[in-house]
């Protein structure tokens, strides 16, 4: 049997397993195939895990027991995220072989819902790129255009999700990596409040930022998704103990009385003139639906990739020390002595742009440095709260767009690293201020996705889906789907 | 705040703090590279922060306490199993000083 995942959200899957339509083993053998069909096109997949998939849908079609809603439907795991006894790998050379002996508390949480993981998504190195090509394994390709990268760094992800490979992923975003693919391949995708979902078992990257969220076709299957992942985790000191609300409570399609902010920064120097007259139009349409629309100034907004780069590259060049080839993953041969050992092995086992970084964080916490670059960022990122609290203080809801252009070409951008880092201005203040983002398909310039961000307060994801939720309604740009479509 | 920049003497000492290592074209690269991004780094010099007080994190919590009991420990065949290299049921690593034997 066939199944496809553009006519069947994650409701339509479940109602088809409870009523005996579907078995969970049917729908994950149908996965499998789905990847093995097409994903010789994308390459969205590191790795896939059919045996362990069919023998946990086996188990649930014996149980029978579907009270839950993601119960028996297949997901797609971002490869930075640990699987007991399944490699994971971060798409870098250094941990090749990698078996984790714990689940990531996300893992864990979709497991006891019996969501089914088909397999590990690729990714940029460590999460860190924009497009995916820094992978040591593949580059993935936009589910929409075969010659456009699929964004980052969760491209793997979002291209599985976009290309009908799986109903849904889990990513994750430190400046945008699950809110920008989404955005370059037409599907939503939120990075959750910091603290709302748990990091115990993401590879962390840098941890004052680093969010996991769902990638989904629709705003409601997202929220769907969100209800299970989120909570309070006690392995993770930075989690939020707070209730957990449903998220799709808001979903009405209703925006009257709405306010929203539009930060004219947002459409300032470096956005592509039609990528700003799409967005334009989706926040004409939410206007039409009864939100009120007020212009503002976010006035840091311009020094947030600078003070992104210092913080995070500090954290990633901290976090990375622990790959050293010692316990695990790669090892250098031929070397005389531990220090060797440790040099050798990460030369050979990094990536260009993870050494990058971990030479600019290292630089930046170095004696000397400190104060010009890690402290000063670390101001910055206070002067970027406080814009954000003065437009909270009066607006329900900040939106925009989510990246300043529409999928670039595979190659085009890899070699100059600075433009890439411009590239993220839009999403970066977002991480930097722990909030939580929605980007949603806005509309297509030449027939790529354009990404409509939605920005929300602290902990308020449901007043960021309700107006995800309406414009998606109204705009019914779900319906429109990719030439790999056809496929299934 | 005047410009940064960066020589590839100190690219050079840098790598080293990050036990990494880099042939004289890569030096070349990564300098030309660290120095570019460097100058967005600059940036930071046009905001006058005297009066405002640094974000580490964004976090609500200050410390989250547990009972003082050991946990999730039995562990040691399969965290073996992922060593690159493994003898007498420990981590075989090379000598920490050149010349030392086996």
């Amino acid at each position: 049997m066939t199944i496809n995942f553009f006519d069947n959200d994650l409701t339509s899957l479940h109602n088809k397993l409870i009523n005996k339509e579907l078995t969970a083993t049917e729908l994950t053998q149908a996965t499998l195939d789905n990847v093995a069909h097409t994903d010789e096109q994308l390459n969205a997949f590191i790795s896939t895990n059919p045996e362990e998939a069919l023998l946990q849908a086996k188990k649930i079609d014996d149980a029978h027991d579907f009270s839950d809603i993601l119960t028996g439907l297949p997901v797609g795991l971002k490869d930075n995220l640990a699987t007991n006894g399944i490699q994971t790998t971060g798409a870098s050379r250094i941990l090749e072989g990698f078996k984790p002996v714990y689940d990531a508390t996300v893992v864990s949480k979709l497991n006891t819902a019996g969501a089914v993981s088909v397999g590990k998504t690729n990714m940029d190195e460590f999460a860190m790129g924009g497009s995916t090509e820094t992978s040591y394994y593949k580059k993935t390709t936009n589910a929409w255009d075969a010659t456009k990268v699929p964004g980052g760094s969760s491209g793997g992800s979002a291209a599985a999700v976009a290309g009908g490979l799986v109903p849904f992923a889990l990513g994750s975003d430190t400046g945008g990596s699950i809110r920008q693919p989404a955005a370059f391949n037409g599907i939503v995708g939120l990075k959750p409040t910091y603290g709302r979902v748990s990091r115990w078992g993401l590879f962390a990257m840098a941890s004052s930022l680093d969010q996991v969220g769902p990638f989904t076709r629709t705003v409601k299957d997202n929220a769907l998704v969100l209800n299970t992942i989120a909570g309070f985790d006690e392995k993770d000191s930075t989690s939020a103990d707070r209730d957990v609300p449903d998220f799709t409570a808001k979903l009405t399609g209703n925006v009257k009385g709405l306010k929203i902010a539009v930060p004219k920064e947002y459409f300032g120097e470096g956005i592509d003139p039609k990528v700003a007259s799409t967005v334009k139009a989706a926040i004409a349409q939410l206007e039409a639906l009864g939100a009120t629309v007020d212009e503002v100034s976010l006035p840091h907004t311009k020094y947030g990739v600078a003070a992104y780069y210092i913080i995070m590259s500090s954290e990633a060049s901290s976090n990375l020390q622990r790959y050293d080839g010692v316990r695990y993953g790669f090892r250098a041969d031929d070397v005389q002595n531990l220090e060797d050992l440790y040099v050798k092995t990460r030369s050979e086992g990094f990536g260009d742009e993870v050494k990058r970084r971990i030479m600019l964080g290292t630089f930046s916490l170095s004696a000397g440095a400190y104060d010009a670059f890690f402290k000063k960022a670390a101001k910055i990122r206070t002067l970027l709260i406080e814009d954000f609290n003065r437009v909270f203080a009066d607006y329900d809801v900040i939106v925009g767009p989510t990246a300043p252009t529409v999928a670039y070409g595979i190659g085009e951008e890899i070699d100059d690293p600075t433009a890439m880092y411009l590239a993220d201005a839009l999403t970066i203040p977002v991480n930097l201020a722990g909030l939580p983002g929605l980007s949603v398909n806005a509309g297509f310039v030449d027939g790529l996705p354009v990404g409509l961000q939605i920005i929300g307060k602290p902990f308020d994801e449901a007043t960021v889906y309700q107006t995800g939720y309406a414009f998606e309604q109204a705009s019914r740009l779900f319906e429109q789907l990719p030439k790999i479509a056809k496929k299934y | 705040m005047s410009e940064t920049t960066i020589s590839k003497e100190e690219v050079a000492h840098v790598a080293g703090l990050a036990k990494l290592a880099f042939n004289e074209t890569e030096l070349e690269q990564f300098t030309t590279q660290l120095d570019s991004i460097l100058t967005i780094f600059d940036t930071l010099g046009e905001v006058d922060t005297e009066q405002v007080e640094p974000t580490y994190s964004v976090t609500e919590n200050v410390n989250h306490l547990r009972q003082d009991v050991a946990d999730n420990w039995h562990q040691k065949q399969a965290l073996l199993e992922n060593a690159p290299l493994e003898a007498a049921d420990l981590i075989k690593v090379p000598a920490i000083l050149d010349g030392e034997g086996e």
